[in-house]
């Protein structure tokens, strides 16, 4: 950990947390509803409030998540730094594709 | 809770990274410490114990190891708080190569002191007045909150990430850091900021507290570490460090 | 044999800095299977919906609630290392972090209370 990856560790961090308030309010409200696929997608699809911000959201988890995944790595294993690095930044590639195909497929009529 | 037996059971670390823990009766006697039982074995039991202490009263450092699992200063640590059961087991300090039995080389502590440029960096000569310094202001408040650091090495022996990380420099240098960052006598900023920015720099911690909780100064080297981890944050967006 | 491992951890605050890496871990684990659960919605909503259904059984309403929790603590484990790191020290920090999984598990409470 060096002062750059610090910097994007803890900015990813703060963005989130407001993020994370809301969407435990929003686990709250779909999982209480019992809402079905096409209930929730009626909600989601065409909404570019919701591709917004969950956009952003996957953007900082996906920086957050690798940055701490290589602390991790480095730490809990005996990697070396490169090394940690290259399956950090591999880790968050994963997220961020994945979570904006989840985007798409429930944002996209 | 102070125990009432006549006699200690104390397992002593012996060898070096290998080895054994060695078991010694040790007669117990009033407000003992385990500087005195450590020497009691090493004067009547078995003169082929390696040990260090030096001013035995807390205030040189030198005879810190891990009593019962805890990195402690030995000749500070009364017997009677720390063996209710009539059993000690002392060791050598932790994340330190063992040199033999509770002696440990402290090299790699100071070399670290050095990296994280804990060195004191002169602006004026013996000619120039000598600087007056306030003892109120918030810089040298926070700098006076850690100078009394006297590199016993317990913070150092108690930290999860120096263990987990070798890079990591630890809280007795990054503390040492912080008080000379705020030392308006100080010059060397520049140059200190940019090694505590490093990899194994300040930004390594993960603010544990052990070390706050284990100094023997009541030092604090998360809230140092803090600390540091602000003003280069500022200097790193100011473009000032090379990340 | 190796000199023995130090006995001090299982402090408050040495459990909660575990708390915070493991949940951590846990969540990074669970994230991309999230997304792979709302991608099925790409070919429209039949999928989608017949994952939700399997969702609903008590055994993953329980493991979610168990994700409730990571996702608490973690935030609120977080908050409170960007509280050390930003602003002047404050002291209580092992009441902090107590607090913190505390409350992490009412809100893991409230929500297995609400869907069961």
């Amino acid at each position: 950990m060096n002062v750059r990856l610090y910097v994007w560790q803890r900015t990813t961090a703060a963005i989130m947390a407001p993020l994370v308030l809301v969407h435990i309010a929003v686990i709250f409200y779909a999982t209480r509803q019992g809402m079905s696929a096409a209930d929730i997608l009626s909600r989601t699809q065409g909404s570019i409030a919701w591709a917004a911000y969950y956009g952003l959201f996957v953007a900082a988890v996906s920086i957050h998540a690798a940055i701490g995944m290589r602390n991790v790595l480095t730490e809990w294993l005996p990697l070396m730094e490169r090394r940690a690095g290259r399956y950090a930044i591999a880790f968050g590639v994963l997220l961020f594709v994945l979570g904006f195909r989840a985007i798409a497929a429930v944002v996209l009529p | 809770m102070s125990g009432t037996h006549s006699e200690l059971s104390v397992s002593v670390w012996r060898g070096t990274r290998e080895g054994r823990y060695q078991t010694y009766a040790v007669p117990q006697r009033e407000s003992q410490t385990v500087l005195d039982v450590v020497t009691f074995v090493q004067r009547h039991i078995d003169p082929t114990l390696s040990y260090r202490f030096a001013c035995r009263v807390g205030v040189c450092g030198s005879c810190a190891m891990t009593v019962n699992g805890r990195p402690r200063w030995t000749c500070r640590t009364h017997v009677s708080k720390v063996a209710g059961d009539g059993h000690l087991e002392i060791g050598p300090l932790e994340n330190l190569p063992v040199i033999k039995d509770l002696t440990t080389d402290m090299e790699v502590f100071f070399e670290k002191w050095q990296q994280a440029q804990g060195v004191f960096a002169p602006t004026k000569t013996r000619h120039d007045a000598i600087a007056q310094i306030r003892p109120d202001t918030p810089a040298r408040i926070a700098a006076d909150a850690g100078i009394e650091c006297i590199n016993c090495g317990v913070c150092y022996a108690g930290c999860d990430t120096v263990r987990w990380n070798s890079d990591y420099l630890g809280p007795a240098a990054l503390t040492r850091a912080w008080t000379l960052l705020n030392d308006e006598r100080d010059g060397g900023n520049a140059a200190r900021l940019q090694a505590i920015s490093a990899t194994g720099g300040c930004h390594a911690c993960h603010s544990h507290q052990t070390c706050q909780e284990l100094c023997p100064q009541a030092l604090n080297p998360t809230a140092s570490i803090a600390g540091l981890k602000r003003r280069t944050t500022a200097a790193y967006l100011r473009g000032e460090i090379i990340a | 044999m190796i000199a023995r491992q130090t006995a001090y951890r299982g402090s408050a605050l040495w459990i909660a800095a575990m708390v915070h890496r493991v949940s951590g871990l846990g969540l990074a684990i669970f994230l991309p299977l999230h997304f792979l659960a709302l991608g099925l919605a790409i070919e429209g909503d039949a999928k989608l919906e017949s994952f939700l259904r399997w969702s609903d059984q008590p055994v993953v309403k329980f493991a979610e609630g168990g994700l409730v929790f990571l996702l608490t603590v973690h935030l609120l484990g977080g908050l409170r290392i960007l509280v050390i790191e930003n602003f002047p020290w404050t002291g209580g920090q092992k009441q902090l972090a107590t607090l913190a999984a505390a409350i992490s598990a009412i809100v893991a409470f409230i929500f297995l209370a609400r869907v069961f």
